[in-house]
Formats: structure tokens, sequence, C-alpha cells
């Protein structure tokens, strides 16, 4: 390589390097705005913001969904298995949205701890499978569960 | 021998020549492995526990992605070879893949798009995923609409190379976003080892489509780059003799 191309190269790899510093410190500096949602741990603990939206993400409990009298009004609790916040939503929910599941609420936080969602996405895992095999993971699953359920008494 | 062979493809009349005869053997098997890939997933693939027949946009969408950010890694090392070695057919081929890699980038948004809105309940967030994707289209369109922009093709082929590599930075962002941050976006399904996370007869259709899809660009940069390498060059004595008619 001749001197002069190897200047370049280096010119260029300096400024891709800086470049890559500065995004690096951005993209730091502005974290919490890149959060997409806020997990029920962290709404409890009193860190998301009070007084305008946001969003909270975690999976519905199962066994907690119930839906009011206007046929429309649902009521759930969101969990992240360490904390609970019970939301409310009137209005038509997304294909994919049914207990267990992970689900992005937007909305409000009232005074007395229920969120009152005005937006509610279903989030969707990484993973595809035919409706077979999930329900033989099932049953192995539930199995497993009833085994060592046995093994303990 | 690889020092010389580099230096005759280097040579955009060798070029034009070679490349002419590579075409059809890019072409024929992207159509056929498209072919298999989309009977494969359209047909024999089963549907999906929890999405139905939804899912099976995963077969267009996520090659397309994954092309997105190929074909940028592409374009700026392209750009690079162009700036430090000043080789012509380098500044060709980093200018050619740019309209391709904008294709790609704006059908991954599209067909994501039309997902989000049974699945997610959403046609748009702004999650990190989405935006960093969107702003790769954005890179995208200013390499195009830069490289248009200036009359001298060889000034302009190293200003975009310069844009190119500023945007690089943005391509580990896209494909970490997913963990660094919380997305509504779900996580790579494909990209890990440790356990397959989707079943095999839904993932050989979605890697042949991936397959099919990278020799398309392989196909179209090539067409594109013989189209540029003929109009940069058509004061030379080769490109005249192509046009007029043989004595």
């Amino acid at each position: 390589m001749t001197p002069i191309r190897k200047k370049r190269l280096f010119l260029i790899g300096l400024m891709v390097a800086g470049i890559a510093v500065a995004t690096t410190f951005a993209l730091n500096a502005f974290n919490d705005n890149l959060m997409f949602f806020f997990s029920p741990t962290e709404v409890v603990a009193g860190e998301a913001p009070k007084g305008h939206p946001f969003r909270i993400g975690g999976l519905v409990t199962v066994n907690s969904v119930k839906r009011q009298e206007d046929g429309l009004t649902v009521q759930f609790n969101l969990t992240d298995n360490a904390d609970d916040v019970t939301i409310q939503y009137t209005g038509i929910l997304p294909d994919l949205f049914r207990e267990g599941q992970g689900i992005i609420a937007m909305g409000q936080l009232r005074d007395d701890g229920v969120f009152v969602a005005s937006e509610v996405l279903a989030k969707h895992d990484e993973n595809y499978m035919p409706p077979e095999v999930a329900s033989a993971l099932k049953t192995a699953h539930d199995e497993g569960i009833r085994k060592q359920g046995e093994s303990l008494q | 021998m690889i020092v010389r062979f580099f230096h005759q493809m280097a040579s955009p009349q060798y070029f034009y020549r070679i490349s002419g005869r590579l075409v059809p053997w890019f072409m024929v098997p992207c159509a056929l492995l498209m072919l298999a890939g989309l009977y494969g997933g359209l047909i024999l693939a089963p549907p999906d526990y929890q999405q139905g027949d939804s899912y099976r946009i995963i077969f267009i969408h996520v090659p397309s992605a994954w092309m997105s950010l190929f074909i940028y890694v592409v374009m700026a090392a392209a750009g690079v070879i162009g700036l430090v070695w000043r080789i012509k057919l380098a500044e060709v081929v980093a200018i050619s893949s740019a309209p391709i890699g904008a294709s790609f980038t704006f059908l991954a948004l599209l067909t994501g798009s039309l997902w989000g809105k049974p699945m997610w309940g959403a046609w748009w967030v702004w999650d990190a995923r989405l935006t960093s994707e969107l702003i790769l289209l954005f890179l995208y369109l200013g390499v195009i609409s830069l490289y248009g922009a200036i009359e001298d093709k060889r000034v302009a082929g190293r200003a975009v190379a310069i844009l190119a590599l500023v945007g690089v930075v943005n391509i580990p962002i896209i494909h970490y976003s997913v963990e660094w941050w919380n997305t509504l976006h779900q996580g790579a399904t494909i990209a890990k080892f440790d356990k397959p996370s989707i079943h095999m007869s839904m993932l050989v259709p979605l890697l042949l489509m991936a397959l099919s899809f990278k020799l398309f660009y392989a196909a179209v940069v090539l067409m594109r780059a013989r189209c540029e390498v003929l109009e940069r060059e058509r004061n030379s004595r080769w490109v005249q003799s192509l046009v007029e008619p043989q004595t």
C-alpha cells in the first residue's frame, strides 16, 4: 500500500470511529427517551412520569381479564412477574391480545393507581411454529409440572 | 494472480464484457429459488400457532430487511475502496447499489406496516427498530439525491462514499435496537444459534427466499453497474465501437 493510500484509509477510519463515539454518547444521553415502554415494576416504584401519558409493557396476568357490562371496557392486570398494574381500556383489542401474552398499553396513571389506556398494542415474540407443535409443547410442559408436583408430595 | 484478476476486473471494459455474461447465471437461480421459496412458504408451510396465516409476510419482510442492511454494508465498503484506491468501478458499484437498497428498505417498512396493523394494532410506532430502519431509508435517498446533484461524477462518487460511511454507524444500531432498548418489534428469530425459534418447515422457505433475494441483488447491481459504466465511459473508444455499426 502506498503511503498516500495508507493516509486516506487512516483518515476514513478516524472519521468512522469519531462518528461512532459521538453516536454512542448521544444514544446514551437519550437512553430513557428511546425506551418504548416502562415495566410494571418501574411504574409501581414511581419512576414513570406522572400527569402525562406514557407506555407500559408486560404480560397480561392469567385469569385477570374482566369485561364490563358495556361490552367494550376491559380491565386486566399487567405483570412483569415482580409487580402488577391494573389496566383499564375501552376499545377494540388487537388479534394477539390474550392472557399470558405480552402487550404494550399507552395511557395515563389515575390517582388510585389504575392505568387508563387509550391504546393497546400486542407485542409478538420471536417464536414461530405450527399449531400442532405448540400444543405438543404445552402438553409436555403441563406433564412436566404435574410430575414435579408428584415428586414434591 | 489474484491481484492481476482484480486489476482486470477493475478495468471498465473488461467488467462490461464479463458482467454481461454473469447476469443470467444469477437471474435464473434467483427465479428458481424464489419459486421454491414462495411455494414452500405460502403453500407447504403450516399456519402459525398464534398468528395464523398472517405470519406469512415474514417470507418477504425478513429477507427484505436483511438485504436493506447487507446492501448498505456493500455500498459503504465499495465506497471505502473507491476513496482509498481510487478504483472507478468501486464507485460505480456503490452508487448502483443505492436504489436497490432503498427499494428493499421500503419493502421491509411497507410489509412490516401491513403486518403490524392486525397483529400489533398499529400501522406504525416510533420504537427504536422502526425508527432506525426509517433513517436507513433516508440515508439511501440522501445518497441517491447527492449523487444526482453533483455534475462531475468522479466528485459525486467520492461525496456519496463519505455520506455512506457516515451512515454506516446506523447499521449496528438497527441490528441491536431490539436488544438495547424496549421495543414493540420482536427480537431476532434466526440470528441466534442456541435454539431455533422458528419451525423447520417455516425456516427452510425463509432461507430460500433470503438466498433468492441475494442473487436478485447480484444480478440487478451488475445490470445497473453496466449502464453506469457505459455512461461514464461514453467518450472512450471501446464504448464508441459498441454503439457504432460494425464495418
